[in-house]
């Protein structure tokens, strides 16, 4: 029943991969170009902007702002590969023995996505982070700012790229440690390596449950430096958890489209987009918590948040896009049982999901780093599509490395022969 | 209520019931219902039951209390007693909404459990039709509904059922 199965990473898949991420290089630079010459405008117009306490940004802020929102996008898709194979394994699922290649391959991107992170913030913190400017804690500065001030303890360079490294490497360390125990089981069998991969997994949960929050007050609630929600981490997490399982989901479905995983049955695939049903109610839970209590409580300092998202003609549209994207369409769509069980559906709400929460991001991050000056165009059509090639490019590589199917795991029999 | 004629046949085994369905069922004998003290993998399709309309009751349900909730929280706050609370409009969507949903999951839970109730007989006041008692302990039951299977010999019934591997066949009226 079981047979050997290997990815084939063939030169046509990777030319087209080449091929989207030329397309997304050509848009960005396209787009840099065309901002960069609009931007003569915005100079213009600086007199009067700067006069009316407005905030001008170039076109290098709004390159920057798009490489973070795709540094976090992909960031949390690899570390969500490893955290999901980490609680199937937890929790001795049976189930996903079959498609546990596929997770698992997500972590190759860990290292590049860290190299990326640091580079951006060390070269682009400034136009991102307006807390790593240092007049702002110089009591003699016109910018002092006595609450950032306050917080510096915590948001200084060494202490932030410490904990940046940190998080990534220590992220990396337990994908290399299961990846080695799992890859040692197609040899060996038996359940030493199983059992390992168990603790290790554990392990690894109790570290992601403390540092999936940190990291996201460092990487996407500090734009926003004077604002605070207690939501934030679990909201960060709740979008990296749906947007990877999506992307599970689509990468297994394509695989099995392509003659892939013949041991796959809708079954599989009916757990899979219970998950993301559930998970994109998960999300909005969270999403609403945050804002409901914000809004309730009408205190100006929390508010503030959402009155530059709410108020403005240009991002309120983005803000009820999210709501769409990741709550009622998934939502409406994956209700019923059939469409759980049918390609062609979940591949719909994978793809409207992924992109969904990309906005969600990119509402996360443009609003405190460009203010009134965000826009939506071909900077970050392109940022999203060269970023999203690469990471295809690491991950399929990384997937045709090991065989596809774990014929020595010892719940593969159990997957198999799944039924829900 | 008339009452009308089953013949009931009890099995020691869950595999030697799913084959006796199975046989059963091929030869044309209409099956009323099997009855087994614990959950048993396969009788279910073995029996060709069709999938369960309960989820479609279940978000009918859903949709009332849900619009009950609405239609409640903006007649009391927007227009039977208009107030504002935390310097909101009278009616404000967004504070509805716990409300809204609580309501939702509180009418389809309460709504499923009463239509389970009433398709399974345990309605009050409904009778259930017990064939053997001994389906809550220790045997499999098999309920074939005479009326429904009159083209087909009684005797050829239980001679089946006997050839399936039946360990009692007994006659009731319920």
């Amino acid at each position: 029943m079981i047979h050997e199965e290997r990815f084939q990473f063939t030169s046509a898949i990777k030319k087209q991969i080449f091929i989207w991420g030329a397309v997304g290089l050509g848009l960005l630079v396209l787009g840099i170009i065309l901002s960069a010459l609009g931007g003569g405008g915005h100079e213009a117009a600086q007199g009067a902007t700067a006069a009316g306490g407005h905030h001008e940004s170039h076109w290098y802020d709004r390159l920057f702002a798009n490489l973070w929102i795709n540094n976090l996008y992909f960031t949390g898709l690899a570390v969500i590969g490893i955290f999901f194979t980490a609680i199937n394994y937890v929790a001795r699922a049976g189930w996903s023995a079959i498609l546990k290649r596929i997770p698992e391959a997500f972590g190759a991107w860990l290292p590049f996505a860290g190299v990326l992170m640091l580079a951006v913030f060390l070269i682009g913190g400034h136009s991102i982070f307006h807390w790593t400017h240092s007049d702002l804690y110089d009591m003699n500065s016109p910018e002092y700012d006595p609450i950032i001030a306050g917080k510096h303890g915590f948001l200084n360079y060494p202490f932030y790229i410490i904990r940046m490294i940190l998080y990534i490497g220590i992220w990396y360390l337990f994908y290399f440690l299961i990846r080695k125990e799992s890859l040692a089981e197609d040899l060996d069998g038996g359940l030493l390596h199983y059992n390992k991969m168990v603790k290790y997994s554990a392990i690894f949960i109790v570290f992601f449950a403390v540092t999936s929050s940190t990291s996201a007050w460092d990487w996407a609630l500090s734009i926003d430096t004077h604002w605070y929600s207690t939501m934030y981490g679990w909201y960060v997490f709740s979008s990296w958890f749906v947007s990877g399982l999506a992307l599970i989901t689509l990468v297994t479905v394509m695989l099995k489209e392509h003659g892939y995983l013949k041991g796959l049955s809708s079954e599989h695939l009916h757990d899979l987009g219970k998950f993301i049903f559930a998970f994109s109610i998960f999300w909005t839970y969270i999403w609403f918590s945050q804002f409901l209590l914000i809004y309730y409580a009408n205190l100006p300092e929390e508010t503030i948040y959402f009155v530059e998202r709410l108020s403005s003609d240009y991002y309120s549209s983005f803000f009820f896009a999210n709501l769409f994207m990741n709550f009622f369409f998934p939502f409406l769509v994956l209700m019923t049982r059939d469409s759980k069980r049918h390609t062609i559906f979940l591949k719909a709400v994978c793809t409207v999901v992924l992109a969904g929460h990309w906005v969600d991001f990119y509402m996360m991050v443009t609003p405190g780093v460009l203010k009134e000056n965000g826009t939506f165009g071909l900077v970050e059509i392109g940022t999203y599509i060269l970023y999203g090639a690469a990471f295809l490019f690491v991950v399929l590589f990384n997937l045709s490395k090991a065989p596809l199917i774990a014929k020595n795991h010892p719940m593969l029999g159990e997957s198999l022969h799944h039924h829900t | 209520m008339e009452k009308s004629r089953y013949l009931v046949g009890i099995f020691d085994d869950e595999d030697i019931l799913i084959h006796a369905v199975k046989n059963m069922r091929g030869a044309g004998v209409r099956i009323h219902e099997c009855y087994t003290p614990y959950p048993v993998h396969g009788l279910g399709s073995a029996l060709g039951y069709r999938r369960s309309r309960l989820p479609i009751a279940a978000f009918i349900f859903g949709v009332t209390g849900l619009s009950l909730a609405l239609l409640m929280q903006f007649y009391m706050l927007g227009i039977d007693w208009p107030m504002i609370v935390g310097g909101k409009n009278y009616a404000s969507l967004p504070i509805f909404i716990p409300v809204g949903f609580e309501l939702t999951v509180l009418i389809s839970a309460l709504g499923m459990v009463g239509v389970f109730m009433v398709i399974s007989d345990l309605r009050p006041y409904g009778k259930a039709k017990v064939f053997d008692l001994r389906a809550t302990d220790d045997k499999m039951v098999m309920a074939i509904d005479l009326s429904r299977n009159k083209r087909i010999d009684i005797r050829r019934i239980e001679d089946m059922l006997t050839t399936s591997g039946a360990s009692e066949i007994h006659e009731r009226s319920l």
